[in-house]
């Protein structure tokens, strides 16, 4: 019997207290991993800054291209390259391209697609100018250069 | 004997926590959605021919050649300090000076570039045009440029939106930028 009721009181719980902090820790962890996930940008992305910034309302109108001098120029060369997702693309490809970036917002969103150009210092305006272009064909008018606010902003 | 069960203090758990999560906080750095925003004219197919006679002195052109050197209304321009004054003095001109615009409305900036133009070159003028245009619109609701920004950058609520009408009023961001020339560059 005296037996029995040693037993009965033994402390049976779980620590608990830690457990929070393996919580946080996955957290952290998937925090860490996704960042990491995102695209690798394979061009150059000096970035200009500028004074009179806007801000988009909303992001996930928001699509990016990148434009600059590729980061492996003994693969790619030294002219500058357009980056659309993971790959490489040509001027031409990209009325094709903005389809597709369309075809993934709702219906009755679409024309509100805003291209987001990031471009390197250094890319000269010809290439811009032929990208300009082709999203005018593809009816993507809407278009932020992404700048850099300026460090000496006088306003 | 009474076998006392470990415990970890836990009391500074949630500093460490808050520590952490204060570290993240700082250094993530959310993907850069600001710039320059501007709206493309539609296909150049699409456009009808155009036989529109724009009169000169409605033209404010600027030019940057493949070497970046910049030439506004025909001048040579070193500093550009200036240019932001002269674009705003331009567009309000209303008919005062006669080699000036006649109207806001008609007031045209004309921003040329060649294929050899640098990005950071086109940028830093066309920042400058812009800054113009958003000067006078913030002047016409009497508020500063960076509170005018904020203002056009949400036009949701019906306040934002009527501010932005009535700032834009009679004055259309009117930045033309033309084909670039093949000069320099590809």
């Amino acid at each position: 019997m005296s037996k029995f009721r040693k037993k009965s009181n033994v402390k049976q719980d779980i620590p608990t207290s830690s457990m929070p902090d393996v919580v946080f820790m996955l957290l952290f962890f998937f925090m860490v991993t996704t960042q990491l996930r995102e695209t690798s940008i394979d061009v150059m992305q000096r970035i200009p800054e500028a004074s009179q910034l806007r801000k988009l309302q909303r992001k996930s109108l928001v699509t990016n291209l990148y434009i600059g001098e590729p980061k492996k120029t003994e693969q790619f060369g030294k002219e500058p390259k357009i980056q659309a997702g993971d790959v490489f693309i040509e001027p031409k490809d990209i009325i094709l391209w903005v389809n597709r970036e369309k075809d993934k917002l709702p219906e009755n969103e679409r024309d509100q697609l805003t291209v987001s150009l990031k471009v390197d210092n250094e890319a000269k305006r010809g290439i811009i100018a032929d990208v300009e272009t082709e999203l005018r064909r593809a009816n993507a008018r809407k278009l932020l250069y992404t700048t850099l606010q300026t460090r000496d902003d006088k306003k | 004997m009474a076998r006392s069960t470990p415990d970890i203090p836990n009391a500074s758990m949630a500093d460490i926590a808050f520590l952490l999560l204060t570290f993240f906080l700082v250094t993530t750095t959310i993907a850069n959605d600001k710039g320059l925003q501007l709206q493309l004219p539609p296909p150049p197919e699409a456009q009808p021919p155009e036989d529109v006679k724009i009169q000169e002195r409605n033209m404010f052109k600027i030019q940057v050649n493949s070497s970046d050197a910049l030439l506004v209304e025909g001048e040579p321009m070193d500093d550009v300090s200036g240019l932001k004054e002269q674009i705003k003095k331009f567009v309000l001109n209303r008919g005062v000076d006669p080699a000036s615009s006649d109207s806001p409305e008609k007031a045209i900036v004309s921003y040329k570039t060649d294929r050899g133009t640098s990005h950071k070159r086109f940028i830093e003028i066309l920042d400058i045009i812009q800054g113009a245009y958003y000067d006078i619109y913030a002047d016409q609701i009497g508020v500063s440029n960076a509170k005018f920004r904020e203002i056009a950058s949400d036009l949701t609520t019906d306040d934002n939106r009527r501010l932005y009408e009535k700032a834009r009023e009679g004055i259309p961001m009117a930045i033309s930028i033309a084909e670039p020339t093949k000069v320099g560059g590809n």
